[in-house]
């Protein structure tokens, strides 16, 4: 097994249970730009920075029966949830890896307590870093117009990440 | 200084074995195909290690990156007056197929891995920075090359544009696929691309395809599915690629353990430190790796020399595929009666993992999916999307095939010494050999 797919299983089984595809991609991402040792590789896709990567380690791990992708239905609308099995705690177990814990699982929480459509807002702030605010603002009007963000909406996520970051 | 662009007063062309000719007539691509940068693509294979299965592989980044100007060019000609195409979005179209792998690097995969590098980083970086690229861009305006940049890595505010290069239907794919099955040899990867050329339509975000070029678009799902499984993942390929990274990896522990190299690896300094300046990244082709791999073969560590030495000579590890049962029960097993007998679990026990997903898209009423599908257009003018009208689409949408295999050098087991360990060894790996027999 290796170190990359046993730490997104580490960071599956902090989570608990995280529900969304799209929820997971932002948190792995988010993740990573908090310094998590996390490798997947992202580029920007419709709904954001997206790891084509992730999406088929996730597959692979599903194949070895770590971990479960349960399609449900929720009000008329399917949704993906994913759990590490009990097969993958054992593994989880047997495994010794270098990961942050206590920051890792706290940060992992907070971030599966928030919407998948502002983990996308954050996530997609966060892929314009090295832009400056003005100009991150101006990427996520355009290229986020369907989801109509607004100006609050980008304070609250400026002050989220300065809230992520304050926790590094 | 030259400024905008302007026709070249003979129309330039390129021989090509996949698209017969490869036409230029705009001084600005013709100037960009000249520059140091793009030259240097002449030196990078598009298939990296994929030579030492299919001999013939040895097609580089600069065919391909030609290929996909050229197929860029012909959607164009067939946009042209139709609604949504802008005109002034030729040359930033053209610009971006023909830079799209500017960033490349010698074996980028198992580079990237190894040294967490980004080919799309140092793409922005030769877009962006002080090299002849950005000076040839420039002439179209101050803010042409970023948004060259932008448009490769997706985040240009026309979608269309986007999709005529990455997507689901894109320029680049529909040159690999033939690029790649022409020199590896193999008879996948065809498919009648004129046909699929003549149906492209453009709409305000995305490419989509006359209902009637259906079957084609079939035909190039099934290639694409074909080409990832018969040679992109042809385990022999991920055995050279798996031998490749585990040679970096050493190099890179041997560096930060002091050891005194013989060929001191001076062109890896950069990757070792983090801070590669751009320059110097631009001096690293595969002759430059490939010559210190010949000289590692002479190294004091016995791992590198080792790796090396099958590497240079395709002595590859052999596999065996495993399933979970393995990794629950026998993997820290292996490992252990590995290092009983020398041998280090680090480098010549290795887990490789593929997978693939040929086509996907997202339904009404299923979460959302990250993938633009691609979509047909239908006699009434509206839009369905592939796998709704085709049935071969359809058993193979969202199918996603993974494979787990592990990599070891079987000619050891049959050197003499730890007879012991070594019969234990083999009857681990044996288990799994029956396994897929019996599958």
């Amino acid at each position: 097994m290796l170190p990359d797919h046993a730490k997104i299983m580490t960071l599956l089984n902090d989570a608990e249970v995280i529900v969304g595809r799209k929820k997971l991609q932002k948190i792995v991402y988010i993740g990573k730009k908090m310094n998590l040792p996390l490798q997947e590789k992202y580029t920007f896709h419709m709904y954001g920075p997206y790891s084509e990567e992730l999406t088929l380690r996730v597959e692979e791990l599903c194949s070895l029966g770590f971990v479960t992708e349960l399609k449900e239905k929720k009000s008329g609308y399917y949704q993906y949830r994913y759990k590490v099995t009990d097969d993958g705690k054992t593994f989880l177990e047997k495994f010794p890896m270098d990961w942050p814990e206590e920051e890792a699982l706290g940060l992992v929480k907070k971030l599966n307590d928030h919407s998948s459509k502002f983990l996308e807002l954050v996530s997609t702030m966060l892929y314009f870093d090295e832009l400056s605010k003005a100009e991150v603002k101006n990427k996520v009007f355009t290229l986020k117009k369907s989801q109509n963000y607004s100006e609050s909406d980008i304070e609250e996520a400026w002050d989220f990440i300065d809230s992520l970051k304050r926790k590094q | 200084m030259k400024t905008g662009n302007r026709k070249l007063q003979e129309e330039k062309v390129f021989k090509d074995p996949v698209h017969r000719y490869i036409h230029v007539r705009d001084e600005l691509i013709w100037d960009l195909i000249g520059t140091k940068e793009f030259q240097r693509l002449r030196r990078i294979r598009q298939l990296g290690t994929t030579f030492l299965t299919f001999h013939g592989a040895e097609h580089t980044r600069f065919n391909h990156s030609l290929g996909v100007y050229e197929i860029m060019r012909r959607i164009i000609e067939v946009f042209e007056g139709k609604p949504h195409w802008q005109e002034n979005e030729r040359l930033l179209c053209l610009s971006a197929a023909l830079l799209h792998d500017i960033g490349h690097g010698p074996f980028s995969h198992s580079f990237e891995k190894v040294f967490q590098t980004d080919h799309e980083w140092w793409t922005r970086k030769i877009i962006a920075g002080d090299t002849e690229v950005n000076q040839v861009l420039r002439r179209m305006g101050e803010d042409f090359p970023q948004k060259v940049a932008d448009v490769i890595e997706k985040t240009y505010p026309n979608k269309l544009v986007i999709s005529m290069i990455s997507s689901q239907i894109d320029a680049d794919r529909m040159d690999y696929l033939q690029r790649d099955a022409f020199y590896t040899g193999v008879s996948y990867g065809h498919f009648d691309m004129e046909r699929i050329l003549r149906v492209m339509r453009p709409t305000e975000d995305q490419v989509v395809i006359k209902n009637t070029g259906m079957h084609a678009v079939e035909d190039y799902i099934m290639s694409r599915y074909q080409m990832y499984w018969q040679v992109y993942f042809h385990p022999v390929t991920r055995s050279a690629e798996v031998i490749l990274s585990k040679i970096l990896q050493r190099v890179k522990a041997l560096q930060e353990s002091g050891y005194s190299f013989k060929q001191h690896p001076y062109h890896f300094q950069g990757f070792f430190k983090g801070e590669l300046p751009l320059e110097e990244y631009l001096q690293l082709d595969e002759a430059v790796i490939l010559y210190y791999f010949q000289m590692w073969q002479q190294e004091e560590d016995r791992i590198l020399r080792d790796l090396c030495q099958r590497f240079m000579n395709r002595r590859l590890f052999k596999y065996v595929e495993f399933d979970q049962n393995f990794v629950m029960n026998d993997w820290m097993k292996l490992q252990e009666l590995f290092r009983k007998t020398g041998v280090d679990p680090e480098y010549y026990l290795v887990i490789d993992s593929s997978s693939d997903l040929p086509y996907d898209f997202y339904r009404p009423g299923e979460e959302e999916e990250e993938r633009m599908p691609i979509h047909l257009l239908m006699p009434d003018k509206k839009l369905r999307e592939l796998s709704r009208e085709s049935d071969i689409v359809e058993a193979i949408s969202g199918k996603k095939r993974t494979d787990h295999k592990l990599y070891y050098p079987k000619e050891w087991l049959d050197t003499p010494g730890n007879e012991h360990e070594k019969k234990q060894i083999r009857d681990i790996l044996q288990v799994q050999e029956g396994k897929r027999e019996i599958e």
